[in-house]
């Protein structure tokens, strides 16, 4: 009769595999992105803000700073700049907009209409910088801390709420070493 | 509102199956038969809560309302309509509601099917797609709710991605889930069965016309997956043995040797408690194909929406029903008992053969898709498995099962003579072996050795399929659907072997830079580049490329191959230019831009390769048609068993 008892056996082993296998996927760090607690990689692209100077990402050195994902083609980050913009005169935290698969004459116009929220807008037209930083879609926003570790990604547009929990409060708490 | 009403409804549901199955279950256990009037009226309201909450979701993304999670992240408001229903499942909330949907379309079509059959039996059948549907239902609403809204509303959606914006993949999924879920039908008979304690040939009887139709519906959402694959994602091949392709494949295979076994069972009382245990096997793969696919613990190209949390959900899914149902079986299948005999060349023997190959087959897929998760659970490191351990294992089995196939379907019931008609089986094999030895040597020329033998192999097959028929029809006799679905299914069988056979041997491939106005001479064509031109869609812009095609200074076809840039979510797509010339493919996809108007193309021609296509598509066809038998239809064919009162069968 155990003959009959072969296949649940088989099943149980297999169950115990898969099992196995989801707490590794947990661990692995299905997490919003692995690059949370790793130094953000390093890039140097034209500024669109201050042409013909290049914006290299080791100059912010020191300070804390967002790194806002964004492009004119994105429908949400229309919703999210105004939340930037007055992020920006505020002035709590530097943010630095780095223009995604952009054309760069649509993205000075964005500015020039509806304000610019940015310290610097380096250029990563073939968005090789985004693949870098594991962009999927934009918008989303680092918070990288003063010795250039990424702290927390957004996915998504931001919310006043959202900065100013996850992005302003971190930077400026007593733990952190504030700008 | 309606996104609201939507999940109301789907809470409904939840409950009603959990109606269903409860009396479905408890009525025919505990004796209640008064419980069994409470049964189908469950199973008529859950079908129609689950039809109204998909209904919403549906609308909701045909009047873009973007204040839905869902429908935010998969349309936008330049998404053309068949694509925004298309989009619902587009993702993961969506198409786990496609597969309660699909449930419940199976449900009510197998409560149709069960009402002439002994009232307590049908109760269990039901009861146990119930349950099935009751824990798809709870993981919707705990983990996978397609109703959220999103606050603030997204101005516009974040598209449908693009891949998916293919018609061939807008009915992909439906499809293969039509296959999975119908399996369902079986697993519930297969429990049924086990829980009355009485399995008899009627059981097998049953089964047969729902296994058929979901292995045909598999069948046919297998083929459009591969087609979309060659067709949308340019890759030029039709299959990749990647995880989420293996585990629609998997219980296609179980399931073609679940029919085979049915039929003995059926006709003959033999291998009970195999047909059992494939019955469940069948279900319990596609059960893990959504588990592989949903909880992210293989990595595929196929996997959205990878969630652990999910994974430990479907997991307790599966061990609950599976481990449930093969409790079931280590207790019941020892009472089972077949007295009848077979000999050694009778068609039970080959029936037991294609069952043995076709269970290796998928074991050997199976081994080949776990086997990275397993080293990679035991610490072993990441192992990557791809054709060059699937093609050669797969094929070992599936050789010898042809030529049996060829055999065996001539073979006697119980006697063990050497089939009837040896001498057309041998004239046909000797036909076969002409045929593919001057297509491999003189009109293809080279690469014999395997070519020739499964080139011969595939036409002794259709061959030898047709000697029945022809046999039936010149005496003059009609022929059942269920012969003329399985001679279908056979032929289309040997047709695929060819294809394939002529796909991997003969195909041609370059891949060329060309400027503007040069020419690249591919397996006697002349392609000639002629640069490329803007292109813009409804929600892409991109380049399409010309390219005239000629052959012997005759003008064959321009082909427009084209690279799509999808706006809102910035993907680039290729779409290849595929044209059919006498039962071959000119494949053409455009690469990179080279600068200085030269670009990369790639060149394909590639002989056969519709047929592919064409015989699953015929294969599927086979099994409908063999399902419709009017055998399996009549309500006094199957000898009904005694029940208690109240047994009502409308005649």
């Amino acid at each position: 009769m155990t003959r009959y008892l072969l296949p649940l056996a088989a099943f149980a082993l297999l169950a115990i595999v898969l099992g196995v296998g989801i707490k590794q996927s947990k661990t692995k760090g299905v997490v919003v992105s692995p690059l949370i607690g790793r130094e953000a990689p390093d890039f140097t692209l034209p500024d669109l803000l201050a042409p013909p100077k290049k914006f290299d990402s080791r100059s912010m050195a020191g300070r804390w700073y967002a790194l806002n994902v964004w492009g004119t083609w994105c429908v949400e980050c229309r919703a999210e700049h105004e939340v930037l913009v007055a992020a920006r005169q505020a002035a709590r935290l530097p943010i630095i907009g780095l223009n995604w698969k952009d054309d760069e004459a649509e993205a000075r116009s964005w500015l020039a209409q509806l304000g610019n929220p940015y310290e610097a807008v380096p250029i990563d037209a073939e968005g090789r910088v985004a693949i870098d930083y594991g962009v999927y879609g934009a918008p989303e926003t680092f918070l990288i801390d003063p010795r250039g570790v990424i702290v927390h990604k957004q996915i998504g547009p931001l919310t006043p709420e959202i900065w100013e929990r996850d992005f302003v409060r971190r930077a400026t708490s007593p733990t952190g070493e504030g700008s | 509102m309606l996104p609201e009403l939507g999940h109301f409804a789907l809470i409904l549901a939840l409950l009603l199956a959990g109606v269903q199955a409860f009396f479905g279950l408890a009525a025919p256990a505990l004796h209640r038969d008064r419980w069994l009037a409470a049964v189908v009226p469950a199973t008529a309201g859950h079908a129609v809560m689950v039809a109204t909450a998909f209904g919403c979701l549906v609308a909701s993304f045909v009047r873009f309302d973007f204040s839905v999670a869902y429908v935010a992240q998969n349309s936008n408001s330049a998404l053309p309509l068949v694509y925004r229903i298309a989009a619902v499942w587009g993702a993961h909330e969506g198409s786990l509601l496609l597969w309660i949907v699909l449930l419940a379309c199976w449900t009510v079509a197998a409560a149709f099917g069960v009402a002439r059959l002994p009232p307590r039996f049908a109760a269990r059948v039901l009861g146990v797609l119930g349950l099935v549907s009751f824990g798809f239902l709870l993981f919707t609403l705990a983990t996978s709710n397609p109703f959220l809204r999103l606050v603030p509303a997204a101005p516009d959606g974040r598209d449908l991605n693009p891949l998916l914006q293919d018609p061939g993949l807008a009915m992909h999924p439906p499809l293969l889930y039509a296959g999975y879920v119908g399996f369902a039908v079986a697993f519930a008979f297969a429990v049924a069965a086990m829980l009355e304690g009485r399995l008899d040939q009627a059981w097998a009887r049953w089964t047969r016309p729902w296994t058929l139709a979901a292995w045909a519906f598999l069948s046919l959402g297998i083929a459009l997956g591969s087609w979309w694959a060659y067709y949308e994602l340019g890759w030029g091949g039709y299959w990749f043995w990647d995880p989420v392709e293996n585990a629609s494949f998997m219980p296609w295979l179980v399931g073609t040797a679940l029919i085979h076994s049915l039929s003995v069972t059926d006709k003959r009382g033999l291998f009970k408690s195999w047909t059992l245990l494939l019955a469940i096997i069948a279900f319990s793969l596609s059960l893990l194909g959504t588990f592989l696919v949903r909880s992210g613990v293989l990595v595929s190209v196929h996997s959205f929406a990878a969630d652990p949390a999910r994974g430990i959900f479907i997991l307790a899914f599966l061990v609950i029903m599976i481990g449930g149902a093969l409790t079931l079986y280590a207790w019941r299948a020892p009472l089972l008992r077949s007295d009848a005999g077979f000999e050694f060349a009778s068609r039970e023997s080959f029936l037991l053969f294609n069952n043995i190959l076709l269970v290796i087959a998928a074991a050997t897929v199976f081994g080949g898709t776990m086997a990275p998760l397993i080293s990679d659970s035991l610490g072993l490191g990441t192992l990557s498995v791809g054709p060059q351990y699937f093609n050669p294992t797969f094929l070992l089995p599936m050789l010898p099962l042809i030529a049996l196939a060829a055999i065996g379907m001539h073979a006697n019931w119980k006697r063990g003579r050497l089939p009837q008609r040896k001498r057309p089986l041998i004239v046909t094999g000797l036909v076969a072996l002409a045929v593919s030895a001057a297509l491999v040597f003189g009109y293809y020329a080279g690469r014999p050795g395997l070519a020739l033998m499964s080139l011969a192999l595939g036409i002794w097959l259709v061959l030898s399929s047709l000697i029945d028929p022809v046999d039936r029809l010149r005496r003059g006799l009609t022929l059942p659907r269920a012969i003329v679905g399985m001679t279908l299914a056979h032929v289309a069988l040997g047709v695929f072997v060819i294809a394939v056979t002529a796909v991997e041997t003969y195909t041609t491939e370059r891949d060329v830079a060309l400027a503007r106005g040069e020419v690249a001479h591919v397996g006697g064509y002349d392609f000639r580049f002629d640069g490329v031109d803007a292109i813009e869609g409804p929600n892409y812009d991109g380049v399409h490329g010309i390219v005239q095609v000629t052959r012997e200074g005759q003008a064959v076809v321009t082909l427009h191959p084209e690279k799509r840039r999808y706006l809102v979510q910035q993907s680039v797509m290729t779409e290849a230019a595929i044209a059919s010339q006498a039962g071959r493919d000119l494949f053409v996809a455009l690469g990179e831009d080279l600068g200085a108007g030269r670009w990369s193309l790639r060149i394909q021609i590639r002989p056969l390769i519709n047929y592919v296509w064409l015989a699953a598509a015929l294969m599927a066809l086979g099994g409908l048609v063999a399902a419709s038998d009017r055998r399996y239809r009549s309500a006094r064919a199957p000898a009904a068993e005694a029940v208690g009162p109240g047994q009502g069968s409308p005649a």
